[in-house]
């Protein structure tokens, strides 16, 4: 008989499996029964003697996105021959997997991730709070006066729980931000100034303006100038 | 009156034994005794001007009256680009090269109608200086197998009767009549086929669980999205070839019992969007495709989709999003695609070479495919031979080649006497691989162990003017133009990257910047969401693997060995080589040359550009670049 931890309740001993759905994982080598359908970073949530997975893109409100990749943790589904890195937050707990949270090759992954984060986001508080807490003093590389890391909470917000989509992310890689219909400087009628997401966003980078509409992480690149400006790097790099 | 005219007019198919029929009445029509001429219309040709010769083969042969005479056809890429436009002249497959429109009517007088060989038009190969006549023996084609492209030289894409004539959709009616889907599916298991757009998972495998999925609907999908520089042997299968394409995806829909095809191709190839469009066309109207498909009851019909631009949806759950007409972002893919794909349905995703493979293993059967290659990859692979090589161009070998015989057997070496440096393999996330390792047998699990990859097949080689610090930064900053920006680790890691590697090359690199690198690697590696982040450091390691004095000449010294980080080098002139000929201070757009007449130059190391015309433009060596 195998003891396991139910959510938010002591140990139990599960002599029969009432609920057909139920599955059973280790989690940091710890027997957990949790009902099926969720996904580890669910799973694992409330349950006691299991450490926090830091995640910043993630919220219970909307579906998970994978962008933040800190709650990445590593699991095994061949009973422990072979773990691999996933992220927690889509992963669904399935029927015997092993899963560890917290060990060295994470921590050092998460390390790196929230290093790249606080070069781009010096400023933001919860950043700051993630940086002490995995060591990380100062970035090797160049900083940012950013505030957004671009996690999508917003936009997942608006299109998801407010149906209105009036934020959207726009273009890729770097270029990528969260912008209004157009690249417009201000919210239009489509917003409804709910203020969703300046409450989803985990920086602080929408806030709620005087006008009864967020204001939007600064645009780096008003629309007009991508273009001009793609040329010029595009010229660097071919005289480079 | 009308039903009678409808009724000649409907080309449609209605059984096996229509099929057959049309096939042997298309083969007893053709003479024999005719001239076949086929100059080669894929996009390599047309840029080096297939079109004009093709269109002087039209005028010629009309002006003459030679229709009776000759069988006239554009065809598809036929690989050898470098020396294009190509014109092979059958039956015996005499092989010009770089064909002019002012040799057409020659070509006609001399070989077509008299049989004489025009030398001149002949390919000579540069190591034995020997004269080529026939296709067959051309060292480039010689080493080759080529079983998926080799129909591209020979059949006119645009007419589903010449792919039929050659045999074409008799695997689907083999499929459809004498197999059913899981044999089908056992077939392609069995074969040992493994997917051809990089990652090389077996094929048979993700047929079954498609097939067994749960769902009514499903679908399948082909990846012509084929964006690695360097990379085009999709395009030009997609461009020669199109209904072995098609063929593969009926058969595949077939076996795991879809209804609707989609192939998602670049938008930046107009020719193979505009050659898959008309075969589709003409498969509907023999009743290829659409319903009841040659009686068998079975329906299925493509529909074209063109992508945006984006290189990352050529990875399949972009590709999803971007079909679903989402922003092309990949997706996590803990719940396979096969099971939950576009709009969440049971979807089979293969890539374009993939697909063309198929019909050929239900044709001639998977014991007979799985005897070519190697252990674990089967089959031949298509590589795209290109950057410093003698013949580049589209090379279809088995699993299991060296790079060496590819390079140097099929590629003919580098040119100019240069020195190989190294061959980078798999496209921009591929890795590059150095002389020493040339004897590698060539296949997905050879390629992945030296850490690079099989890729789509992009296969770049460089030689020693080639700085491979460089390489890397240009490798890193495309992948960082591509990267979608979703994920942090590749969105931010490899901005850094590219940082990192641009101060390098300019000579302002720090000793700690590869450990930065390493671990930048790593995080790439371990936590980016998508293959393209996973695979994007493979420059950089492969190249700090095997050229680790490149980087360190170019950070403790700051000495661009090969020269050509401009920041790294200088020009000087050698004095006593100098004649005061004044030829590189004319061509000096600064004006930072200086000397009298018959007097050795100096430069003005302030004013110079470190252009290098100076250098190109010396006729007796006397520039030097350190």
């Amino acid at each position: 008989m195998t003891k396991y931890w139910i959510s938010g309740e002591k140990s139990v001993d599960i002599t029969e499996a009432e609920d057909n759905n139920v599955v059973h994982l280790s989690v940091d080598d710890k027997n957990i029964a949790v009902s099926g359908g969720q996904t580890i970073l669910e799973a694992v949530q409330r349950m006691p003697g299991i450490g926090d997975i830091p995640a910043l893109c993630y919220h219970p409100a909307v579906r998970p996105y994978g962008a933040c990749r800190l709650c990445t943790v590593e699991v095994s589904e061949d009973g422990g021959k072979s773990f691999r890195f996933v992220a927690a937050c889509l992963y669904p707990a399935r029927d015997g997997i092993i899963v560890r949270t917290n060990t060295e090759k994470v921590r050092k992954l998460r390390k790196g991730i929230i290093e790249l984060l606080l070069a781009r986001c010096p400023s933001a508080k919860v950043v700051q709070e993630l940086a002490k807490e995995y060591g990380v003093e100062k970035p090797r590389f160049a900083l940012g006066d950013n505030n957004c890391i671009l996690c999508g909470l917003c936009v997942r917000a608006c299109q998801e729980i407010i149906g209105k989509s009036a934020i959207s992310l726009v273009n890729r890689g770097i270029y990528k931000e969260v912008a209004a219909p157009f690249y417009a400087y201000e919210l239009g009628e489509e917003c409804i100034g709910c203020g969703d997401c300046a409450f989803v966003c985990p920086t602080g980078a929408i806030t709620m303006g005087a006008n009864g509409k967020p204001t939007l992480p600064k645009v780096k690149i008003p629309y007009a100038e991508i273009g001009a400006m793609m040329s010029k790097e595009k010229l660097s790099a071919s005289q480079g | 009156m009308i039903e009678q005219v409808k009724k000649l007019l409907d080309k449609k198919l209605k059984n096996v034994e229509e099929l057959e029929q049309l096939r042997r009445s298309i083969l007893d029509s053709r003479d024999a005794s005719r001239t076949t001429v086929s100059v080669c219309g894929g996009t390599g040709c047309r840029a080096s001007g297939a079109e004009a010769v093709v269109e002087a083969f039209a005028e010629e042969i009309e002006k003459r009256e030679l229709q009776v005479t000759i069988e006239f056809r554009e065809t598809g890429c036929h690989g050898f680009c470098e020396r294009g436009p190509v014109v092979v002249i059958g039956p015996k497959k005499i092989f010009y090269q770089r064909v002019k429109p002012e040799d057409v009517s020659e070509i006609i007088t001399e070989t077509v109608l008299k049989g004489n060989i025009i030398t001149r038009l002949l390919y000579t190969d540069p190591a034995t200086s020997e004269e080529i006549t026939y296709e067959s023996d051309v060292p480039f084609y010689k080493r080759q197998t080529r079983l998926i492209l080799g129909a591209n030289g020979e059949i006119d894409p645009t007419d589903i009767e010449q792919y039929i004539a050659a045999g074409g959709y008799s695997a689907l009616s083999k499929a459809l009549f004498q197999l059913n889907p899981e044999k089908i599916v056992n077939e392609i298991t069995r074969a040992g086929l493994r997917g051809r757009g990089g990652g090389g998972f077996p094929t048979g495998r993700k047929w079954q669980s498609c097939r067994a999925a749960e769902g009514d609907i499903k679908y399948v999908l082909c990846n012509a999205d084929e964006g690695d520089p360097g990379a085009y042997q999709d395009r030009s299968i997609l461009e020669g070839n199109p209904h072995s394409v098609i063929e593969g995806m009926i058969i595949g829909a077939y076996a795991i019992g879809a209804q609707q095809g989609y192939i998602y191709v670049r938008n930046e190839y107009p020719l193979a969007v505009e050659h898959a469009r008309l075969a589709i066309e003409q498969a509907m109207d023999y009743g290829l495709l659409g319903e009841n498909i040659l009686g068998s009851g079975f329906n299925f019909k493509i529909t074209i989709n063109k992508g945006g631009g984006a290189f990352v949806c050529g990875e399949s759950s972009a590709l999803i999003a971007s079909l679903e007409g989402k922003i092309g972002e990949p997706k996590a893919k803990y719940v396979h695609m096969s099971e939950k794909g576009l709009w969440d349905r049971p979807s089979l995703l293969n890539n374009v070479k993939t697909w063309a493979n198929v019909p050929l293993i239900i044709n001639k059967g998977a014991d007979w495919y799985s005897k070519i290659g190697t252990a674990g990859s089967k089959g031949t692979m298509i590589f795209s031979l290109v950057g410093k090589i003698n013949n580049s161009g589209l090379v279809e070998v088995p699993m299991g080649i060296t790079l060496r015989e590819m390079i140097y057997d099929i590629g003919g070496g580098i040119p100019g006497g240069k020195k190989f440096k190294a061959v980078q393999t798999g496209g921009p996330s591929g890795g590059c691989i150095p002389e020493e390792l040339l004897d590698t047998h060539v296949d997905f699990d050879e390629l992945t162990k030296l850490g690079s990859m099989m890729g789509s097949g992009g296969m770049i080689v460089m030689d020693e003017d080639n700085c491979m610090v460089d390489v890397a930064r240009y490798f890193i900053e495309f992948l960082k133009g591509e990267s979608c920006g979703k994920c942090i680790p590749c969105r931010e890691g490899l901005a850094k990257m590219s940082d990192i590697l641009s101060r390098i090359t300019h000579g302002e690199g720090k000793p700690e910047d590869l450990d930065t690198m390493m671990d930048l690697a790593e995080i790439l590696n371990t936590g980016a969401l998508c293959a393209l982040g996973r695979t994007a450091a493979n420059p950089v390691l492969s190249t700090i693997k095997y050229f680790k004095d490149e980087y360190m000449a170019h950070i403790n010294e700051r000495k661009c060995p090969p020269g050509v980080c401009r920041e790294l080098i200088t020009y000087s002139i050698d004095s006593e080589k100098c004649t005061g000929c004044g030829v590189c201070a004319r061509a000096c757009s600064t004006k930072a040359i200086s000397g009298n007449k018959r007097e050795p130059h100096v430069i003005n190391q302030g004013m110079c550009i470190k252009c290098g015309v100076c250098y190109d433009s010396c006729k007796f060596g006397a520039v030097i670049k350190q």
